[in-house]
């Protein structure tokens, strides 16, 4: 029986490393063309930027992530432009070129990865604006920037490198409006140093774009994105109370990211809300295994840990495979992959209380601010229905709210509103955000035609 | 909006028809920087009434960038490569 990996990121490929090395020839799966997930996606045919333009820093990472995968093609069935669009016990439903297929798997390794997590605010849904990740892919993918002057507003260590990428590129940075005040994150300097390198490569990031002139603001209270029709302007408060507005034609949005982590939701694990990384997290231990047989989990997909515990995770988990068909397991091998992510932890947890997701801005939101831009609901309609139809029609949580409200039903399942829709439903009702629960996964994960998916 | 091309301009030129009118891009475009890089871009109309849309995540999530590609449906722009002679037409509304 087969072995499936959803994810040709840094987790699916080196988990397919060890797979392939153990004899075996997983199937790999991936929606995007091509291997090497988000961070280190490669650019299409006939782009020629070099890997150190591309990947700055990381470019042996994402040199050695490629080539890995390149040595393992012959060795393991790819099968990229497929989405896995639902998960039920032993099979992964696939949909690829409009044509659907079963695929039964014995053992499965999800390495989904993640998304930027976002708060709405007026003007977001204009066109203009844009996630920080998305605008990392214009660049990198496209060799396109999101406008000719760019705001990068939110928080998180994404949102200076992506603002150092652009303006390294030659595109002009107007503004970097980080929500996180200076003090949050001095506070961590010393579980940051814990990164070594990473915060090395972070602090260059910030000096860098200090040096070249670009006003960062830390500490901001985000106002608005102003414009008819497009992005034309982005106001904030700053951290003394002063409103400021600047032209800018785009603005890049994100505040820290979020598993992609629907298929571990339809495959039945239970989820734990984290609160360091203010997220609701798959459960697993430390080697990937949950408790749904057969189903184990690496990289972003499982809680926000960074590409290079992600292809550490990758590997233990394809271990922990191993183990679960009775197949030899190197102990040292192992030994030393739990040793790298039980260093990385302490790392990654310091990172985020350095960025810390700024709940209150979510849940303070204006009455009139579109929350879900599938069906444009307003924060306020979630209120109402909070105040009034959740009171006599519990449980008071995000699943009921959505039933009421149709927040998370439209075409992104809660993917963009999710996290910022809990907020406001925990502070009207005044009860802590885990509280709430998360908005649970229904297959199709995303849109598919109907015909195919009758035909399976 | 527009998109700014900052690198790889040198790629060969393909054209397609946006909204019945011939349009430059190139060749390794997704269907979103092909039609985002020309002035006032965007993608759709809104179905509520609220305003146009060019998309969001660029990472095939948000769902915020479906165009009508004549014999291909609707398709999701960020993933969709752009081909010569395409037929695209964005969403229903026309400002």
């Amino acid at each position: 029986m087969s072995i499936v990996i959803v994810g040709a990121g840094p987790a699916g490929t080196r988990a397919a490393e060890v797979l392939v090395g153990a004899g075996l020839r997983p199937i790999v799966i991936d929606e995007a063309p091509e291997n090497g997930g988000r961070i280190y996606q490669r650019q299409p045919n006939g782009f020629h930027r070099t890997a150190r333009t591309l990947y700055g820093f990381e470019a042996h990472k994402a040199r050695a992530i490629h080539d890995s995968f390149d040595r393992l093609r012959t060795s393991i069935d790819f099968q990229p432009r497929t989405l896995a669009w639902n998960l039920q016990p032993g099979v992964i439903d696939t949909i690829s070129d409009g044509k659907a297929r079963t695929v039964p798997f014995a053992q499965t390794i999800l390495c989904t990865g993640a998304m930027d997590r976002v708060i709405p605010l007026p003007g977001w849904t204009l066109p203009g604006v844009f996630t920080l990740g998305g605008s990392q892919i214009s660049l990198k993918a496209q060799g396109c920037a999101i406008g000719a002057r760019v705001a990068f507003l939110g928080t998180g260590p994404l949102l200076y490198l992506v603002a150092y990428q652009y303006a390294r590129a030659g595109a002009q940075v107007t503004a970097v409006l980080d929500t996180t005040p200076f003090a949050t994150k001095a506070a961590q300097a010393f579980g940051l140093m814990r990164g070594g390198a990473t915060f090395a490569k972070g602090l260059y990031y910030i000096g860098w774009l200090r040096t070249h002139g670009i006003p960062i603001f830390e500490g901001v209270t985000p106002l608005a994105i102003g414009g008819d029709g497009q992005v034309e302007a982005v106001s904030w408060r700053d951290a003394r109370g002063i409103s400021h507005e600047v032209a800018v034609d785009a603005v890049a949005l994100g505040f820290g990211l979020k598993p992609e982590a629907q298929l571990a939701d339809l495959a039945g694990v239970p989820f734990d809300f984290d609160p360091v990384q203010h997220n609701w997290v798959p459960r697993m231990d430390p080697g990937g295994q949950t408790s749904v047989n057969g189903v184990f989990l690496a990289g972003d997909g499982c809680g926000i840990r960074g590409a290079d515990l992600a292809e550490a995770a990758g590997a233990r988990a394809a271990w922990a495979v191993l183990a679960a068909r009775g197949l030899a397991v190197d102990t040292r091998a192992v030994a030393s992959l739990d040793a790298r992510l039980a260093a990385g932890a302490a790392f990654r947890a310091a990172l985020e209380r350095a960025f810390p997701f700024p709940a209150k801005l979510a849940a303070a939101m204006a009455d009139d601010t579109i929350l879900c831009r599938c069906e444009v609901i307003t924060a306020g309609e979630l209120r109402a229905a909070a105040n009034e139809a959740l009171a006599t029609l519990p449980p008071p949580e995000v699943n009921r709210a959505k039933a009421l409200t149709r927040i998370g039903m439209g075409r992104c399942q809660g993917r963009v509103c999710g996290a910022a829709a809990a907020e406001i439903l925990a502070s009207t009702l005044s009860c802590p955000v885990e509280q709430v629960g998360r908005l649970r996964g229904q297959p199709p994960v995303k849109p598919i035609p109907i015909l195919p998916a009758e035909a399976a | 909006m527009r998109l700014q091309r900052l690198a790889e301009t040198d790629r060969t030129a393909v054209s397609f028809m946006l909204d019945g009118a011939p349009v430059a891009a190139l060749e390794g475009d997704s269907l979103l920087t092909a039609i985002l890089a020309q002035d006032g871009g965007y993608l759709r109309a809104s179905e509520f009434g609220d305003g146009l849309r060019a998309g969001f995540c660029l990472m095939g999530a948000c769902q915020d960038c479906w165009v009508n590609v004549e014999g291909g449906g609707r398709v999701r722009a960020c993933t969709t490569p752009i081909e010569e002679g395409m037929r695209v037409s964005r969403g229903m509304v026309q400002p």
